[in-house]
């Protein structure tokens, strides 16, 4: 029976002795030295398990009496979250060199941060929800200080870690509670004693908690405060890691809390994210029309990216939670080809941030330019991009679950936002001629810059479809709404 | 009079309250962070403890010694962040920790 179980856990078993035994390795020989070689081996690894899972995966396997569940929905969002952080990975690689950060321990932190995220989106009970989410927060403090000479990255560990040993609070205090008044911790036996329309006052204040700690991790407002910070002060690599692959599990996770543990009192819960839905995407939309660094603009741009993925979620439907799948699926995209980008923005090997240097860029690089305004015209929710389809999805799940004032609401926001990207996109055609930054960009960020570009510039023509996205994540949404 | 499960209830809830409150009025030094951080969590212990033996079931104690695993390992990686940036700081008063605006 327990080889049964342990079976189901083949891909993070494999990935935590990785990561041991990487560490030995690099402890007991070259140290620093055979980082880069580590790093590659590891985004290799980090690729191979997310074909595995994508190819051998089937059914619904639960492990250990359902602590630990394998289905359609995990598997979506573990084949998202490795390919990511396999690509932040050799994205970051050279600006980790450049900038002199390449520690052996970088590559080893970030294969355990993705096994933390991996157990939080499978998990079926909430103890293995909070070891999972604790592997995966514990090891990203550690890499938001990773330049550890730098106040700014020192800081921006230290604000990470206090808001997000907060959050972990938070999200405690909500499952002792949920657990004194459901009689269990499993998803199972919590679904069973919160349905229907009478839910007990306990397990409503452990509802509260928990979403308001979920909301801390998917960094939705009014828990973002952490966000611009952390984003600033921690280096470009690690900031496109935090945009992209935690979102997705700290999302995945919230849709399985909500539907697998708390499916029976939807009207409950839905109000309560309809508010962060509306309320982030209006603050990510305003507040990033006054910055003038890029990676504080990134900032309040995921803040509000997240605000439309919660929109999905708030419609509590099948629907909604594949237009949620699609949502951040296209938007990781989205955001690696950005930050791709934005990592390799500087002059004379220094880095540049501010947005003001992209002044008059397209008259130099015409083509890295054109590739940029996809990337902003599609974060904008401009047709036909890509980024339009994962809007109108939501949008569309909002409006059949009868929200239809959130859908407008959303729209106006939509609107707000387009302002801050246009602004780049016009900076960089329209602006005054400077040479702020010169453009240079080695290999693996320029693939993926063009990768990330093409996909989305091209990937809703019929022939492609989105490379059969939706399929995929109907079928992972049905699967959380049985 | 007997104590019953609303007593445990009511001191893990001040404790709790107590914690956040300290994480937020406390001007001085981030270790009172670290130790609101740490109240919060035994806060939580005292919950769980309660409710598993009120229950009368052991799941609630399991989840305690999990709680205290994770919390021994989040204090040290906080610390060692906090060392990290009194060495470049040279200070870690709370006012001092805005470098960026936030």
């Amino acid at each position: 029976m327990i080889g049964a179980d342990l079976s189901i856990l083949i891909p993070e078993i494999v990935l935590s002795l990785y990561a041991m035994g990487a560490m030995m390795l690099a402890v007991y020989t070259s140290k620093d030295a055979m980082a880069p070689a580590l790093t590659w081996a590891t985004a290799l690894v980090l690729a191979i398990m997310g074909f595995y899972i994508a190819v051998t995966g089937g059914g619904e396997n639960p492990a250990f009496d359902g602590m630990f569940v394998d289905d359609a929905f995990s598997r979506f969002a573990k084949v998202t979250i490795l390919f990511a952080a396999a690509a932040v990975l050799l994205i970051g690689l050279d600006y980790m060199v450049k900038h002199d950060l390449l520690r052996f321990e970088y590559p080893i932190l970030m294969v355990l941060a993705v096994v933390g995220m991996m157990v939080m989106v499978s998990a079926g009970d909430l103890i293995t929800l909070y070891m999972g989410l604790e592997l995966q927060s514990l090891a990203l403090y550690v890499v938001a200080a990773v330049r550890r000479d730098s106040v700014r990255s020192t800081e921006a560990g230290l604000k990470y870690f206090v808001l997000g040993a907060l959050s972990s609070g938070l999200f405690l205090y909500g499952a002792s509670l949920t657990y004194g008044y459901a009689g269990t911790t499993a998803f199972e036996g919590i679904i069973a004693a919160a349905s229907g329309d009478d839910i007990s006052l306990g397990l409503l204040f452990g509802l509260v908690f928990v979403i308001s700690a979920l909301a801390f991790k998917v960094s939705a407002a009014p828990f973002h405060m952490w966000t611009p910070d952390v984003y600033e002060g921690s280096p470009t690599a690690i900031t496109a890691l935090f945009s992209t692959a935690p979102k997705v599990a700290a999302m995945a996770l919230f849709a399985r809390v909500v539907h697998d543990a708390f499916g029976g009192v939807v009207d409950q819960w839905q109000q309560i994210v309809a508010f962060l839905a509306v309320l982030s995407m209006f603050l990510g939309a305003i507040a990033a029309i006054g910055q003038t660094d890029i990676k504080r603009l990134m900032a309040y741009s995921s803040i509000s990216h997240m605000g439309f993925a919660l929109m999905g979620l708030a419609a509590g439907t099948a629907q909604g939670v594949e237009a949620m799948l699609i949502y951040m699926a296209i938007y990781v995209t989205m955001n690696m080809g950005t930050f791709a980008f934005i990592m390799t923005m500087g002059k004379d090997g220094r880095s540049v941030t501010q947005i003001s240097a992209l002044s008059s860029f397209a008259s130099r690089e015409p083509a890295k330019a054109l590739a940029l305004l996809v990337l902003m015209f599609s974060l904008a929710g401009v047709p036909p991009l890509v980024g339009f389809f994962g809007k109108y999805a939501v949008l569309l799940a909002a409006i059949e679950a009868d929200m239809a004032w959130l859908a407008i609401a959303g729209v106006i926001a939509s609107v707000i936002g387009a302002y801050y990207y246009l602004r780049i996109v016009y900076l960089m055609y329209f602006g005054e001629t400077r040479e702020d930054i010169d453009g240079k960009m080695s290999l693996v960020p320029y693939v993926a810059l063009v990768a990330c570009a093409a996909i989305i510039g091209l990937a809703w023509l019929p022939g492609i479809n989105l490379f059969g996205l939706e399929a995929s994540a109907a079928q992972a949404a049905e699967i959380l709404l049985r | 009079m007997t104590i019953g499960l609303e007593h445990y209830l009511t001191v893990a809830a001040a404790l709790f309250v107590i914690g956040i409150f300290g994480l937020f009025l406390n001007r001085k030094n981030v270790i009172i962070i670290l130790m609101s951080i740490e109240l919060i969590l035994l806060s939580v212990n005292i919950n769980l403890v309660a409710f598993s033996h009120y229950l009368g079931d052991l799941t609630g104690q399991i989840f305690t010694l999990f709680i205290l695993t994770v919390a021994a390992a989040e204090a040290a990686i906080g610390l060692a962040i906090l060392v990290c940036f009194f060495r470049n700081h040279g200070d870690i008063a709370v006012e001092d920790v805005s470098n960026m605006k936030g």
